[in-house]
Parts: structure tokens; sequence; C-alpha cells
């Protein structure tokens, strides 16, 4: 994918679309339906995760280029440091008895 | 305040110190004024943004951190030499393990190998600079301002007295009123600032800037282990940033993140201080692995055994070390899962290090062995080092360590871990890059004395201590009673000690008569090498490169030696593009400086209006239009002359 394609942008059509879609379905399920909090919650940022990587793939190219190997592998890492640091911490500070109460 | 609380008063130690710093300092000025050196000093080195010289830099305050520190060491040694000594106080003794902790790791360990990465790194991949020469230059300022602010606290104020670890409750200001653990919360902070950005420096310079055809898998075994220390440094620093500016805010503002009271939870501080913690282990530890490695290649005139395990251990010891941090607080009171998961880890980590040990010895089998004063600290750190991970993997096990835990035992553990795999390495890598910084070499004789009284030194001073520590003695005790057994191990380890400080003074006057004595005319490749570094004048010339060399193959250096392909030829000359020095690094670094000690100071309004001095140093570097400078090709020619005889 390091060369310039010049034929029609699809990658940048279906993202675009997909970008709008997610947004439209995240409005209707926090506005239009009964489920509680918690559960709007945890499907919103769900949907803004997906959304999140569509943005990342389709419109910021990481994969491309020279570095792209680095960025996925960068992002993955992050992430991952991420959630050790903080579900380990949760984990660690809140089983046996040195518990936070 | 009055002014006998802002100086330290009433012991006359310290009465003798202040008066020495104070004598020296005026000293200091006299000579350099004396000597008219302030503009030499000033547009040589103050604004330098040269990695060599910044480099320099680091390792000059390195070796006098070291002696900082190495005087805390056998203060400490003296203290307990004998039972009910009265040489220290309680008081005082704490003050001396807390500022012999921190001084050893944060501004002697970590100062050491960054300066070395900054003279070697650009040089091993054939780079004129690092990526962002001037953020360099402000991570050294920063480095060294915080340094110095953490060191007058013993004379101004007082010193922090809560361990290198700075446990909560302990540190929090109900227990320790003074501004003694103010100074370690701002000191540090300023520090890591300086650490994060070299941290970056590093990752941009070597993913970046390598010369053509070095390929990942071509890259030397140090710049692997810089790029990867370099990552865990930003990985693991940002950690420490927020965790000692949770400390500031409970210590100056009363909030309560870790304190007993009003919600807040001391185990917190525990836990964000050893996820830095140990990555901060391996940040020091890695770079030395990738010394070593280089001068045992060298000095067995053979390429390194298992270059690929090597790549894969290094970072599956990076990846793991995020991963094990419960190891240092085991007894705190975890469930039985968590102290298993954390066990296993770390007893994981031994994996990949076994296979580096292996790996060295494999590149020592049937070498051609030259036992060069570099060589020899490769050597002794080999068993000195196993003995260190051999006890690490007993305190691994979470059963074990209740009994180990805060014992001899543990301080025993970790000189053994530290000492050869930081100071021998540091010792290693002057020895072996000393040329490349200087153009002389350090005398191998005097050397050699250095080289036995330290490491016998270090085996007498440390091996007493597995020994009282399994006898009971717990860590951090100002004295003890007779009759418990330890007077005799105590007593051997503080001569032990005395050893190795005269293996300290061997290598000072080996830098002083090599200064002076050492032979010149020692060519640009010395030690007959193998990377890149060695492929230009030395020392390196300003521009290190007159033309970026080409790689083919894993030690580079080797390769064009034996096809003869070492020579320059005139019409690859071009101008060399420059950066030039700046004033905003050292500017900005003693702002900072300032503000940090109004805020130990907690004298807030000072404070505020000194942080001026920060804002006008950011602004006046982001309008710094200076693009840097052209070197003439009839420059480059002649210097390139000078050491290579005529051009092709
Ligand atoms: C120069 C020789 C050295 C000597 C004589 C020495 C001696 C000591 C002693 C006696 C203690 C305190 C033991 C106790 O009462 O708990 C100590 C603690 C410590 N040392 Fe060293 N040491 C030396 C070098 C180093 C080096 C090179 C490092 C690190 C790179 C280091 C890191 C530490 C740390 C982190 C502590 C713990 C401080 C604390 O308890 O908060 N030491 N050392
Ligand atoms: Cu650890």
């Amino acid at each position: 994918m390091t060369t310039v394609k010049h034929g029609f942008p699809w990658n940048h059509l279906i993202g675009f679309v997909l970008s709008i879609l997610l947004t439209l379905f995240a409005v209707f399920i926090a506005f239009e339906t009964d489920f509680s909090k918690t559960v709007i919650m945890w499907v919103i940022g769900t949907l803004a995760i997906f959304q999140a990587l569509i943005q990342l793939f389709m419109f910021m190219h990481i994969t491309e280029g020279k570095e792209g190997m680095l960025n996925v592998i960068n992002i993955i890492y992050s992430i991952f440091l991420a959630l050790v640091i903080v579900f380990g911490s949760i984990w660690v500070l809140t089983s046996g008895h040195s518990a936070i109460h | 305040m009055s002014l006998d609380e802002f100086f330290v008063t009433g012991d006359p130690l310290i009465l003798a110190s202040q008066i020495a710093i104070g004598l020296t300092m005026i000293g200091l000025i006299a000579l350099v004024t004396y000597l008219k050196r302030w503009k030499w000093l000033w547009s040589e080195w103050f604004t330098t943004v040269d990695h060599k010289k910044i480099g320099i830099m680091y390792i000059l305050a390195g070796v006098l951190m070291f002696f900082r520190g190495g005087v805390d060491g056998l203060m400490m040694k003296a203290q307990t030499s004998r039972p009910n000594l009265e040489f220290l106080d309680a008081q005082h003794y704490d003050e001396i393990f807390t500022t012999h902790g921190v001084i050893m790791i944060l501004f002697m360990a970590m100062p050491m190998l960054i300066g070395i990465m900054n003279v070697v790194i650009p040089l091993q991949i054939g780079a004129r600079d690092v990526a962002f020469p001037k953020l360099n230059a402000l991570s050294f300022w920063l480095f060294f301002v915080a340094a110095m602010l953490f060191n007058v606290s013993f004379v101004i104020g007082g010193s922090p007295d809560a361990g290198w670890t700075s446990y909560f409750p302990l540190a929090g200001k109900e227990f320790t009123p003074g501004v003694g653990n103010n100074y370690y919360a701002i000191a540090l902070q300023i520090a890591g600032i300086g650490t994060l950005a070299t941290g970056i420096n590093f990752i941009v310079t070597i993913v970046k800037m390598r010369a053509p055809g070095m390929t990942w898998m071509k890259m030397p075994m140090f710049t692997w282990t810089s790029l990867v220390t370099s990552i865990i440094i930003v990985a693991a620093f940002p950690i420490f940033t927020v965790a000692l500016a949770y400390m500031t805010l409970d210590r100056l503002f009363g909030t309560h993140f870790f304190t007993v009271a009003a919600g807040g939870d001391p185990m917190l501080w525990l836990n964000l201080f050893w996820l830095w913690g140990h990555p901060e282990v391996y940040i020091v530890v890695l770079p030395a692995f990738g010394m070593f490695s280089e001068v045992i290649a060298t000095f067995a005139r053979k390429n390194l055994y298992g270059y690929k395990s090597m790549v894969f251990s290094v970072v599956g010891i990076a990846f793991l070390s995020m991963l094990v941090w419960v190891h240092h607080f085991y007894t705190m009171g975890n469930s039985a899962s968590v102290n298993t998961v954390f066990s296993l880890t770390t007893m994981m980590i031994a994996i990949p290090t076994g296979v580096k040990i292996f790996n060295w010895l494999f590149t020592l089998r049937k070498g051609r062995i030259e036992f060069s004063n570099a060589m020899l600290w490769s050597l002794a750190f080999i068993p000195c080092f196993t003995i260190g991970g051999v006890t690490g993997v007993m305190l691994a096990m979470a059963a074990a360590d209740y009994q180990y835990h805060n014992t001899m035992f543990l301080v025993a553990h970790f000189h053994y871990v530290l000492i050869p795999g930081v100071v021998f390495a540091v010792f290693a890598g002057l020895y072996y890059w000393w040329p490349k910084m200087f153009g002389f070499k350090l005398s191998e004789k005097i050397g050699k004395w250095h080289f036995w009284l330290f490491v016998i030194g270090f085996n007498l001073t440390f091996m007493p201590m597995f020994f009282v520590g399994l006898d009971g003695m717990s860590r951090r005790m100002y004295t003890y009673s007779e009759g418990l057994g330890w007077e005799g191990w105590l007593g051997f380890s503080a001569v032990g000690s005395i050893v190795m400080a005269a293996g300290f003074a061997a290598l000072c006057y080996n830098i002083y008569w090599s200064f002076r004595y050492a032979p010149r005319d020692i060519g640009n490749d010395p030690w007959n090498a193998r990377t890149l570094e060695w492929a230009t004048a030395t020392p390196a010339p300003h521009y290190n490169f007159a033309k970026i060399p080409e790689v083919t193959r894993l030690d580079p250096y080797w390769d064009m030696k034996k096809k003869g392909e070492t020579g320059l030829k005139k019409s690859d000359l071009k101008p060399v593009h420059m950066p030039s020095n700046s004033w905003t690094p050292i500017f900005l670094g003693v702002a900072f400086g300032v503000v940090g000690f109004f805020l130990v100071f907690e004298w807030f309004t000072l404070a505020i209006i000194s942080s001026i001095g920060i804002i006008i140093g950011l602004v006046a570097n982001s309008f710094d239009y200076d693009e840097g400078y052209h070197i003439p090709v009839e420059e480059l020619e002649e210097e390139e002359r000078a050491w290579r005889g005529d051009l092709k």
C-alpha cells in the first residue's frame, strides 16, 4: 500500500459511511432505548473503540508507509501497558487484606 | 523561617561539609576566573548541543555523584562496623541511606549510562548527532540541576529520610514534617522530565537515523539495548511522574492520595512506585548488558554468539519487566493468587537473562581472548551478576520472601545485581570508549589496581551481608547490640568497603595519570573493534563522519577492514550541516531549579514569580529560528587528512 493509488477512494468512503452509522447507532442507543445506564455506557464505549479503529486504519493509515508496522506495535503495546497498569493496580490493591474499603 | 532552620546546624560533620562546600565553590570560581576560562566554559560546554560533549558532562557528573553516594555508603559501613557505635545517630543514618539510594540509582547509574549512550549511540549507528540535539542538552541540564538540588538538602533544610522508596505514611507530612522529603518529590520530578525527554530522543534517533543499510537485525547490541531501555523509560517514567505529583500534592497542598486518613491509601504509593521502580532496574541494567556484549565480542575477536536470541531476550526482558512489580511487596498482605502470579512472572525473567549469560559464555568459547581492562570487568561481571541473579530467584518465591524481605540479604542481593550490572559495566564502557572521547587510553597498569581492589573489595563488602541477613539483621538498622553474632561479618564487610574505596581512588588516579602521561598516538581503532564508532577519527570529530558510512552486515567496521574499504574519497565530501549552540537549555534548567527550590520550601509566591523564568525560556526557545551552520568541504578535508593521511 505504499504506492499512491489513483483509483476511487473506496477505503475513505467505507470508513466515512461506517463512522456515520456507528455514531447514529450510538445516538439511537442513548436516546431511544430503555436500557439501564450501565448497559448504555458499555455499548457506547464499545462502539467508540470501533470508531477509533476505523479512524486509525481508514483515515490515519497507520499500517501504511515504512513505519506502519512500528505504529501498530506501538499502539498495541501502549494499550497493553495501560490495561496492565490500571487493572493490575486495581487487582493488587483490592485483593487480600490490604484491600481499600 | 530563621536562618538556623534554613541551614542544617548542630552537627560537626555537616558543619565541616558546609565549610568544605563553600570553600570548594569559591576555589572553583577563582580558578576559572584566574585561568580566564569563563568564555570557554560557556561556549564549549554550557551551551553545547554536541552529543559527545553532553555525554562527557553526564559522565563527569555521574563520577561526582558516585563519590558522594560512595561516601554515604562508607559512612553507613563505618557506623555498623561495631555494635553500639555512636558515629551516626538514627536520624542521620536514615538520611544517609536515603540519599545514598536515590543518588546511586538516579544520579549515578542513570547519568553514567545515559552519558555513555550519548557518546556512543550516534557514532555507532553512523549518525551525526541525536535526533533533537537541543532537547538533549535540556535533558542534561534538568538532570544536573535536579542532582544539585537534591544534594544541597543535607546542608540546607535537611535531607530526605524515608528511604529511596519513600513509603507512605512515613513520607507523608504527618510523620516527616520537614522539607527533606519535599526535596525528594521535587528534585526527582525535575530529573524525571529530563529522563523522559532522553528516552524519546533516543527512540527517534535509533529508529530514524541509522546509516543506510543498517536494518534492525544489523544493529549493534548496545544500540539494541539502548533502544529497548529508551522504550522502557517512556513506558515507565510517566508512572513515577504521576506518583510524585500526587506525593507533592499530598505534602504541599494537603490532599489525601496516600495518607492513612480521609480515604487515602498508602499502598497506592507502593504500587505506583514499583510499577516504575522495577522497570527502572531494567532501564539501568539493559544498556549495561549491551556494553558487555560489545566489549566481549571485541576482545574475544569473535562476533557475538546468538545475536538473534540476544535481541529476543532483551525484548522479552522489557516486556516482562512491566509485569513483576508486586515482588517488592509480597508481604503487604495480597491474596495468594496475586503473589503466585507475580512470583511466576518474576521467575520467568530469569529465562531470557540466563540466555544472555550463556550467549556471553559461548562468545568467549574458543575466542582469542585479550585481557584488557574493559574485558576484565566484563569477565568479572558474569559470576558476580549470577550470584545476584540466583539470590533474586530466591527472593522471587513469595513464601520464602516472607523470611528474606527487608533483611540485609535483600540489600546484598540488589548490590550484587546493581554493582556488577551497572558499575562494572560503566567501568568496562569507560575503559573501552575512553579513547573515543579523549584520544588516549586509560592506563592498563593502573587499571589493574582499580580492577582487583574494586572487585575484591566489592565481594568482601557484600558477601557477608547475605549471612547477617539470614541471621536476622533487617535492613536500615543503624545499630545493634553485642552477642547477636553479627559483629564479625559486619566488621569484615566494613573493611571490604575500604578496599573498594581504594579501587575507586585508583580509578581517579588513573584518570589523572592518563590525562598527563598516556600516549596520544593510538590511531583511530585502538582495540581492533567491530562497530562503526571506530570507523571515524579518535577522538571523534565534531561532525562525527565526513561521509555517512554504508552498512551491509553486522559488525560493519570489521567487514570494512577486511575488505579494505575504510578509505575516504575526496569526491564524497559534501558540506555538513550542524546545529548551533543554544543558551536556552541551561537557562531552562536553572529556571526549573529555582522554582523547584522555592517549592521545596513551600514559598509559593516566590515560586510563582520565578516560574516566569521557565516561561521566558520556553518562549525564547520557540522564537529561535537558528538553522544551524554548514562545515565547508575544505575544512572537512583538512580534518580528515590530519588522521587519514592522503584522501583517495
Ligand atoms: C560504593 C559502594 C557501596 C556501598 C559501600 C554501599 C552500601 C550500602 C549500605 C550499607 C546500604 C544500607 C543498608 C541498610 O542499612 O539498609 C545501602 C543501601 C542501598 N544501596 Fe548501596 N552501597 C554501594 C553502592 C551502591 C550502588 C552502586 C547502588 C546502585 C546503583 C546502590 C544502591 C543502594 C540502594 C538503592 C540502597 C537502599 C537504600 C534504602 O534503603 O532506601 N548502592 N548501600
Ligand atoms: Cu523488582
